[in-house]
């Protein structure tokens, strides 16, 4: 059994909003990087050149890679042999939270009420939390800030058996198509595939935890990562929808069991400011 | 290339834009996003005047992260336009001659940009860091209690952005995907 104060949890959120919002993780610039080399179409060229010199902006001064610093959904890897003290674990989440925007001068993003007076809650609590309890002693702490742009493209589809491989490629394409400039591509796709309903989302946004060229294990699931990427990027959408190579750097797919009816599928994006970063306890 | 743009724009400068076209905007921009939209479009409803003159004006749709001690503004780049589609028949009513955003507009909103001889314009979305610095100048003028989402008035100095849809109804998101678009081996599978 090991100990963890949970106000050293909520310094780590709080270290981890800012430098997720001000560096980019380093797969992501290079895939960017090489992105630029493949990109043929001009104006996409010049668009991810801007993206590039917006990362070195927003490292040397210290400000906001994208204004929408985003909902701040928090990814919890809990070793079973940890015990959590000084507090309530979810309080110092959001504390940290707290002190991460307001320290680091992030935008707060979220109000309390989503269909009626829309208040801004003013701290950009509370964090989306999803935790897994897993063997060890550790805790992991993954952030990932996630603009709405991207976020309101996500879409579900609960697709018959009999549509197999073909269904969730033409349902990831469709969903692609029609976000246009929305989700500021170039893209990781993430994609759930089994499950249930809610796992599937869940699944999708987990998926986008993964490194930038980092296929999933099963070479079936892996194949069909490169196929849906081959035809994402043969869209012509291009970075910001104004034509080119490069929609998406990455699709992920993470695959569940599922019930003998079923074949969810999720579609979670995330937009090119693919801001992440990750602490181990 | 991109051409110079002074504001407040001229009938005669946004006839003159084709879609693609690059353009550097420089001079007075004023800021509103979902709620400051909202609550224009309430006050006009109820015969009040609008919070600023909004004739011949662009409208840009951003929400800033808070500036740094020392610094005006924070990261400041393009929210998403579509949600800005309800609203936006009556801020053109209203005279506004152009919007930046990022994406794309419905065919019913670019219809009604055509109709007002006004323009839309992309700016980079997630570029926020780069663009705040063509922001020389911030004043919020309405609505503070919305925070980042109260009505800002920028002085922009060669602000980068692309004609998305020009006064002549074309379209730079669908003119993109037909020029990039090519056929994939495993599409015929």
């Amino acid at each position: 059994m090991r100990e963890i104060n949970v106000t050293e949890i909520a310094d780590t959120v709080a270290r981890l909003a800012q430098e997720a919002n001000y560096f980019l993780p380093e797969d992501v610039l290079d895939a960017l990087k090489k992105a630029r080399r493949d990109e043929e179409a001009p104006r996409a060229q010049k668009v991810l050149d801007m993206i590039l010199r917006n990362s070195e902006i927003a490292e040397e001064k210290q400000i906001a890679l994208c204004q929408d610093t985003g909902t701040t959904v928090l990814f919890l890897e809990l070793g079973q042999d940890v015990h959590l003290v000084g507090g309530d674990l979810y309080e110092a989440l959001a504390d940290g939270v707290r002190r991460g925007y307001k320290d680091g001068f992030l935008r707060n993003s979220i109000v309390k009420q989503p269909f009626s007076a829309r208040i801004n809650t003013g701290d950009n609590t509370p964090p989306i939390v999803h935790t897994d309890i897993v063997p060890g002693e550790n805790l992991k702490v993954t952030i990932l800030p996630k603009g709405g742009g991207c976020e309101n493209m996500s879409r579900l589809s609960i697709m018959r058996p009999g549509d197999g491989k073909k269904g969730i490629i033409d349902f990831t394409l469709r969903t692609i198509e029609e976000s246009g400039g929305n989700p500021c591509p170039p893209l990781i796709v993430g994609v759930g595939v089994g499950g249930t309903a809610e796992h599937v989302m869940h699944l999708a946004k987990k998926s986008l935890l993964r490194k930038v060229g980092e296929h999933h294990p099963d070479p079936e699931v892996a194949e069909l990562e490169e196929e849906l990427l081959e035809r994402v990027n043969a869209s012509g959408i291009g970075p910001q929808a104004w034509g080119g190579r490069s929609t998406a750097l990455a699709v992920n797919v993470e695959t569940h069991p599922t019930h003998i009816t079923s074949l969810p599928v999720g579609v979670n994006l995330q937009c090119h400011s693919a801001r992440l970063k990750v602490a181990v306890l | 290339m991109a051409k110079s743009l002074t504001t407040p724009l001229t009938d005669e400068a946004l006839a003159d834009l084709q879609t693609g076209d690059e353009v550097t905007i420089t001079g007075v921009i004023y800021t509103a996003r979902d709620a400051a939209h909202r609550r224009i479009i309430e006050a006009v409803e109820r015969g009040e005047q609008p919070p600023i003159d909004l004739q011949g004006q662009i409208i840009y749709y951003v929400g800033p992260t808070p500036p740094r001690p020392g610094d005006i503004i924070g990261s400041a780049g393009p929210t998403t336009a579509y949600r800005m589609d309800p609203f936006t028949p009556k801020m053109l009513d209203l005279g506004m001659k152009a919007a930046i955003g990022k994406g794309g507009r419905s065919k019913d909103v670019r219809d009604e940009f055509v109709s007002h001889g006004a323009v839309y314009f992309g700016a980079i979305g997630g570029s926020g860091a780069l663009l705040s610095g063509t922001i020389k100048g911030v004043e919020i003028v309405a609505y503070e209690d919305l925070g980042t989402e109260a009505i800002r008035r920028l002085e922009v100095e060669d602000f980068p952005a692309i004609v998305v849809n020009d006064v002549h109804g074309n379209d730079l998101l669908e003119q993109g995907r037909n020029e990039w678009r090519r056929p994939v081996a495993s599409e015929q599978s």
